[in-house]
Formats: structure tokens, sequence, C-alpha cells
């Protein structure tokens, strides 16, 4: 069994590069047991920072702190504490075992020992028996899976998960991600995990640090960080309609009333009135109305949107609508868009209940 | 057309080799011992320079590398004469009187082969990818041990480096005649040996050393192609 998991904190970490890039992180807190996701688009210096909190670089300015206590590369003793897992596997030219014993040779463990912590380990990733196996003979995802176990066998009380599964095609990655998630979640590791993918942040993390530009846009916990983007960039780059701004008017027994210019919005939550709020709803939420029916729908919103745009995402359509400011997404099968039969200009009526509004106050989750 | 110069030299270099001529055999372990230590050497020195120019940045490591790559072509009749003139009397390494010494032949052989070790080196181990040595370093990996297993994964360059520098001066002449001088039973190796027996129109014994010369080369070869494919058996199909 892996030792009580440890708590991460990087604190002031700064580092430049010849090319004029430069880091520049806020303070980041990794809970002990828990995944923070480092979320970005390429060059947001993602992998530079996992190298940093793994102990791998030293940075210029700044600490790594495990259990508050700073930590450097140079201590040898400190390194032993993380292990990684690359986008590739980076497998050495031996067999399995040999692969996932590198670091416990290291350690100087007897071989007994060895073998039997490898052999549990490929038990734990579902490769039992692969041990005489060439490590060139694996398949990306098999070799993906030794890289874990190399990395698992160790019991680092910090891992480090530079886009390990990146290079997956989509099944592979999907059934890897929630074989991932079971194990991080089973074993309590402090996982920093760098992605790009936000459905698979979501799937792995506790927690979302949004990257950009050697810098944090957002921080906090992962469904609220997704669910409402703290800026229009943020929202691009998840693909989501930006979150829109408002103020809350009222408050009673747990249902807020919000403006949005114009436009009033009733969510759930109990927040002071007069507090400036972020809010957004998931398309899948919306429900969208050439014509209300004659029963009132239970939905305690209702916009008349107009119609600015209409496009396949997937298997089904996203349609943007807009009235006064706010700017709402509705996710819609084919067969609903044929009985709708709307296009672009038409205005149709949006309604999502109270429940499905998610408000953060504004700032919330935007890192310092 | 008559072929008979070769059969008959053939039939007369084989049967000097199988007879066990103590002459012959002292000139075949002279080569073997110098080329074999200057190889040692050059590794030595050529194979930790070669890991610094491959997978360090610094400055000056460019203008290293162009050295190392120039020196790949350097002549050894040059090396030769660079080494004799140091070695001779009035030259600064004179009073270590060791020009017509073998120690004098490993040198110039070091020399030539140093660059060839240092080049192949280089760029051999310049193409493990970077985050091999972070993946190590995160399983615990020291420095060290991050740049052995560098060295292990590139090993196919490293021993194309160790059958290059050695090839290179095992078969070389002109450095070793300058700086041995071909003394018989002391400093005379196959190929001043080989030269020397064609003039004297020995043709039986040049031919039976260079019979012996090229299945060194061979053996040398067949075992540094072993240790190159020794990663085949786990590299798979794929």
């Amino acid at each position: 069994m892996n030792e009580s998991p440890v708590e991460l904190e990087l604190v002031g970490i700064e580092h430049s590069f010849r090319s004029g890039f430069r880091l520049s992180i806020p303070p980041l807190k990794v809970p002990a047991g828990s995944t923070l996701a480092l979320l970005g688009p390429s060059g947001a210096g993602k992998s530079t920072l996992l190298e940093i909190a793994g102990l791998l670089e030293t940075p210029e300015s700044g600490e790594v702190r495990v259990d508050g206590v700073a930590r450097t590369p140079r201590d040898r003793d400190s390194r032993r504490l993380t292990a990684a897992v690359f986008q590739r596997p980076y497998l050495i030219k031996a067999t399995v075992g040999e692969n996932v014993a590198y670091g416990l040779k290291l350690r100087k463990m007897p071989r007994h020992e060895i073998n039997e912590r490898v052999a549990d380990m490929l038990a734990v990733v579902g490769l039992s028996g692969f041990e005489n196996r060439a490590a060139g003979e694996l398949s990306g995802g098999e070799a993906q899976r030794v890289a874990l176990a190399r990395a698992l066998v160790l019991r680092p009380r910090l891992l480090m998960l530079d886009e390990p599964l990146s290079s997956l095609d989509m099944m592979l990655k999907r059934r890897m991600q929630r074989e991932f998630s079971e194990i991080l979640r089973s074993r309590g590791i402090t996982t920093l995990y760098v992605t790009h993918d936000h459905d698979e942040a979501l799937v792995l993390a506790d927690r979302i640090a949004i990257m950009r530009d050697g810098g944090v846009v957002a921080e906090g916990s992962a469904e609220e960080v997704v669910a409402v983007p703290q800026d229009d960039w943020t929202a691009l780059f998840l693909g989501v309609e930006p979150a829109f701004v408002g103020i809350v008017e009222s408050q009673w027994a747990g249902l807020l009333t919000i403006r949005v210019g114009d436009t009033v919005i009733r969510a759930s939550g109990t927040l002071e009135v007069g507090t400036h709020v972020r809010l957004a709803v998931r398309p899948e939420d919306v429900t969208v109305w050439t014509q209300m029916p004659q029963e009132a729908s239970s939905a305690r919103n209702r916009l008349d949107v107009k119609v600015t745009s209409l496009h396949r995402s997937g298997v089904s359509w996203t349609m943007v609508g807009a009235v006064d400011g706010v700017s709402l997404a509705a996710s819609i099968s084919d067969a609903a868009m044929l009985e709708l039969g709307v296009s672009a200009g038409d205005t149709v009526a949006f309604t999502f209940k109270a429940t499905a509004v998610r408000v953060a106050r504004e700032g919330a989750y935007k890192s310092d | 057309m008559d072929w008979s110069i070769y059969t008959d030299a053939l039939v007369e270099g084989v049967e000097l080799l199988a007879s066990g001529a103590a002459d012959i055999w002292i000139i075949i372990e002279t080569s073997f011992r110098v080329s074999g230590a200057a190889t040692l050497v050059a590794l030595g020195l050529g194979v930790p320079l070669g890991v610094l120019l491959g997978t360090r940045r610094f400055a000056g490591r460019r203008l290293a590398l162009i050295a190392a790559n120039t020196g790949m072509g350097l002549p050894p009749v040059a090396v030769g004469l660079v080494v004799a003139m140091g070695l001779s009397r009035r030259g600064p390494f004179g009073e270590l009187g060791l020009l017509y010494t073998n120690n004098a032949m490993v040198i110039a052989q070091v020399l030539i082969a140093l660059p060839l070790v240092v080049a192949f080196t280089a760029a051999s181990v310049a193409a493990v990818p970077r985050q091999l040595r972070l993946q190590a370093r995160s399983l615990g990996a020291s420095r060290f041990r991050e740049l052995v297993l560098v060295v292990g994964e590139a090993r196919m360059g490293v021993a194309a480096a160790v059958a290059a520098g050695f090839g290179a001066i095992i078969s070389e002449v002109g450095a070793v005649q300058m700086v041995g001088g071909n003394i018989a039973g002391d400093t005379r190796v196959m190929t001043t040996a080989i030269v020397q027996f064609t003039r004297m129109g020995r043709y039986g014994q040049a031919l039976g050393l260079a019979l012996m010369l090229l299945g060194m080369i061979a053996i040398v070869n067949a075992v540094l192609v072993i240790g190159q494919t020794s990663a085949e058996r786990y590299e798979g199909r794929r």
C-alpha cells in the first residue's frame, strides 16, 4: 500500500526561456490524494510546470513544497517522492518486466521483492504475465499501461502525468481514461495531470487549473471551472459559450434572481444581494420551443432569443441564440432539428431550469 | 592470363600462418595490442565527450562538433607527422623518449580514432529523446545513470563508433610507420609489415598478413554487430 498522501504546493514559480517565453505561476495547491489537471493549449507551459513540480527541473525562482517542506531536484530522496508518465511511454529496449523494475533496481531493492512488486503492478494495470514480453511488441495502450505501472510500482507520493493518453486513438483513450481514473482514485496518490482535453480533465481531475501563455487564468473545482468560463478566451478554449455577467437582485428560499442587462434569470443558490456573478447554462440543459405549449413548463427561465448560428457538433446540432447581452447555446438532436425547422435569424424560446444555471462569483475561479 | 602469383602467395601465406612462425605472430600480436589499447583509450575519452556534445547545450558546442566531424577526415600521415615531431628529440615531448615505441603508435592511433568515436557517439546519443532522460530522472536515476541509459539506448551508434575507430587504426599504415619506425620484433605491425614484405617481393607473407588483418577486422565487427543487434529482440515486429 502507499503511504499516506501528501499535499503539493507550488509557490511563486517563475521560469524564463531563451525564446522569451516566461512561466509565471500564482500559488497552486494540490490537496493530499487529489488530482489537479493543468489544462491548456499547446505552448501554455503545462509540461514545463509539470517538470518543475515533479522535481525534474529547477525553476528560476519559487518553491515546490511537499507537505509544507521545500524540495529541490538536487536532493535525490526528494526526487524519489515523485514519478512521471509522459505523452509517449519511452520504454527502454528490454522486456516489460525489466521496464517496470527499472526504478526499483535504482533503489537497490532485493531481486525477489522486485519480482513480486512487478507482478503485482502488472496485474493492477491488466497486464499479468507480460513480464517476459518484449517492450517493442506492445500496442500503444499496453505500452502506456506499462509506463503507468513503471511509475506506480515505485509507490510515489506524487504522480506527474504529462498527456499520457494523447497519443492513443479515441476508443482506447476513453477506456484508458476510466482505467487511469479508477487506479488514481483507488491509490489516493496526489497527482498533477497535464492535458489539453477538457473532457479528460473532467473525468480524471478533482480540480482544474487552466493555463495560457505561461500563466494560470482560472483554477477551481473541475466542474466549476469548466461550467462557468471565467473569460471569453477560456470559453473559446473549452468550446463552450462564454459565461455572462450579472448581479444578484434578490434571494429567497434558495432561489436567486439575477439581472443580466434587461434580462432576468433565476438560478438555484445562496448569494448576497448585489453580488456580481458569472452564469452559464450547459447546451444540453436548454430546451428549444418554436411555440410554447398550453401547459406551463416547469422551467423557471424562458428567454425569447434570436437564433444567431446553427452548426453540427458531432451527432447533434448546436443552436446559439442571443437576447440583450445573453448568448446561450442549446443542443438539439437531428430529429428535433427537422421538427423545429428553425434557421438563423428566427426567434425561438429557450427554457431551462433554475438548477441548470451554473453561478459563480465574478473572479471566484480566476487565478491571482 | 596468369593468376599464379595470387594462388602461390595464398598457399604460402596460409602455410606461414599455420606454421606458427614466431615472427609473424609477434607482428599480429603487436597490431592487436597497439590498436586494441588505442581503441580503448579513444573510447574512454571519446564516449564521455560524445555524450557531453550530444546531450548538453553549451557555448562552443557547435565548434566542438565541427572539430570532431572534421577530425574524422584527418589523414593518418598528418597525424603521424605531428606526433613524430612532438616526440622527436627537438619536440616538446622529446624528453619522454617515446618515439619509435609502441606507446608512440598508441598515441597516434588514439588521435586518429578519437574524432570518429566522439562524432559517432554524439550523433547517436543526440537522437535519443530528451524525454527518455526525463523519464529516467523521474524514476529516480542519478545524472550518471541517466547517461548510462542514454548510451545503452544509443548502443547501435556507439558500437558503430567502436567499429569505425578500430577499423580506421588497425588498417592505417602512415602514422604507425612514422612514429613506430617499423622495427622488427618491436614496433612492426601488420600494415607496416605488409608494405615491407611487398617491397621485398615476399608476397606470400604479405598476403598472409593481409588475410589475417581482414579476419581480425571481421571478427571485431561480428562481435560489435552482435552487441548492436542485442536490443532488436526487444523491439518487436511492429
